[in-house]
């Protein structure tokens, strides 16, 4: 399938960024097949690759893209959010996209955890996802925390994702979910920069 | 606890698969096979094609030697990184190799103590400055000042990778568990 970030950065085969991307093949081969591990049903990719059917078990097709689509809305990249709001029943592609219109903000900021760190915490708004239902707006809300304030992040948190039916494997879906399109998004960035 | 270059454990906040419950699929994602002693990496391994593809990235974005920015730079860019977001654990890890590969360990750790401002020579000042902009969301990759310092395309895209990976890594770090000084 076609590779994501070159989709996004517009890169040709070939061209200039293409040649310096394939300095890189394993970083290159990985971002994008990390992707396919957090996007791509199994069955539409050769054997071992793409999210298989556990994994969609523990965190739904829509519930990925859902929140993917939150994300990158919460970045502002239109690019990424269409790509994941595309797959999406249209009227909650509409209602994640109101939630990350409202949600927007800009990070990192937070409260440190260490005592010691407590002078550095900066205060700034805490997200509560309004008009999502329960397991899916949990999801939101977590991936605010990861996007603007991971200083923040606490035992507690996946305690609340716990109560809303998260399993375990389902968290660690989630969190690198949200943790793979910070990387992703900002690889974009800095390519568009090379340009 | 404060930013710091000493050895830290880390310990999760939900339960990591445990080391007899590694099926032959598990144990690969792990790509070294050593960190099936790692609560962290036990952790992630519940996901084992995402770990699998993330380890592979890491590992090119951080070793590749052919040509590039330095590793003592890469690992610079990886610690300014986490001091922004402020992640102690991966900085103490990212720290240490910074200072390890550079032999400016003074330089570090006025990094970690005084935070991504402190003072630096134009070279770092540059790729810390980098790493922060990109590390903003929404991110800025801003180039202008790395390449004033000399660094060509590869170089400047191994900088951003390697704060971009972090971004990445700091999240994971940061919201499954927290650093164990034990």
């Amino acid at each position: 399938m076609t590779d994501i970030i070159d989709q996004l950065v517009g890169i040709a085969p070939g061209s200039r960024l293409d040649v310096l991307r394939r300095r890189r093949p394993d970083a290159r081969e990985h971002a994008q097949r990390t992707h396919e591990a957090l996007f791509v049903p199994s069955f539409e990719l050769p054997a071992g690759r793409g999210v298989s059917d556990i994994g969609l078990e523990e965190v739904t097709q829509a519930e990925r893209h859902a929140v993917a689509a939150f994300v990158a809305g919460l970045h502002r990249q239109e690019a990424v959010t269409a790509l994941h709001a595309a797959a999406l029943d249209p009227d909650l592609a509409k209602r994640i996209a109101v939630q990350a219109e409202e949600a927007r903000t800009t990070g990192p900021y937070g409260r440190y955890r260490e005592p010691e760190l407590a002078g550095e915490s900066v205060e700034g708004p805490r997200y509560r996802a309004e008009g999502i239902d329960g397991r899916l707006a949990a999801a939101l809300e977590h991936a605010h925390l990861l996007v603007f304030r991971p200083r923040e992040a606490s035992p507690e948190a996946l305690a609340e994702l716990r109560e809303a039916g998260w399993s375990f494997t389902g968290i660690v879906t989630l969190s690198q979910l949200v943790a793979f399109l910070t990387f992703q998004i900002r690889v974009a960035t800095a390519l568009g920069a090379l340009a | 606890m404060k930013f710091t270059q000493d050895q830290l454990g880390w310990k999760p906040w939900i339960e990591p698969l445990a080391e007899d419950e590694l099926t032959e699929e598990h144990r690969e994602a792990l790509v070294d096979r050593a960190r099936a002693a790692s609560p962290y990496f036990r952790l992630l391994a519940r996901d084992p094609r995402v770990l699998h593809a993330r380890t592979k990235t890491d590992n090119d974005i951080f070793h590749n030697a052919d040509g590039g920015l330095p590793r003592a730079e890469r690992e610079l860019a990886a610690t300014a990184t986490s001091r922004s977001n402020g992640c102690v654990f991966c900085a103490s890890v990212h720290a240490r190799f910074a200072s390890h590969y550079s032999k400016r360990e003074h330089d570090v750790r006025r990094l970690l103590d005084e935070g991504v401002e402190a003072e630096q020579d134009a070279r770092w000042r540059a790729i810390v400055d980098a790493s922060v902009a990109l590390t903003e969301t929404p991110p800025r990759a801003d180039v202008a000042a790395l390449r004033e310092q000399g660094l060509d395309d590869l170089a400047i895209s191994d900088a951003l990778h390697a704060a971009a990976f972090f971004n990445w890594a700091n999240r994971l770090m940061l919201s499954l568990g927290e650093p164990d000084e034990s």
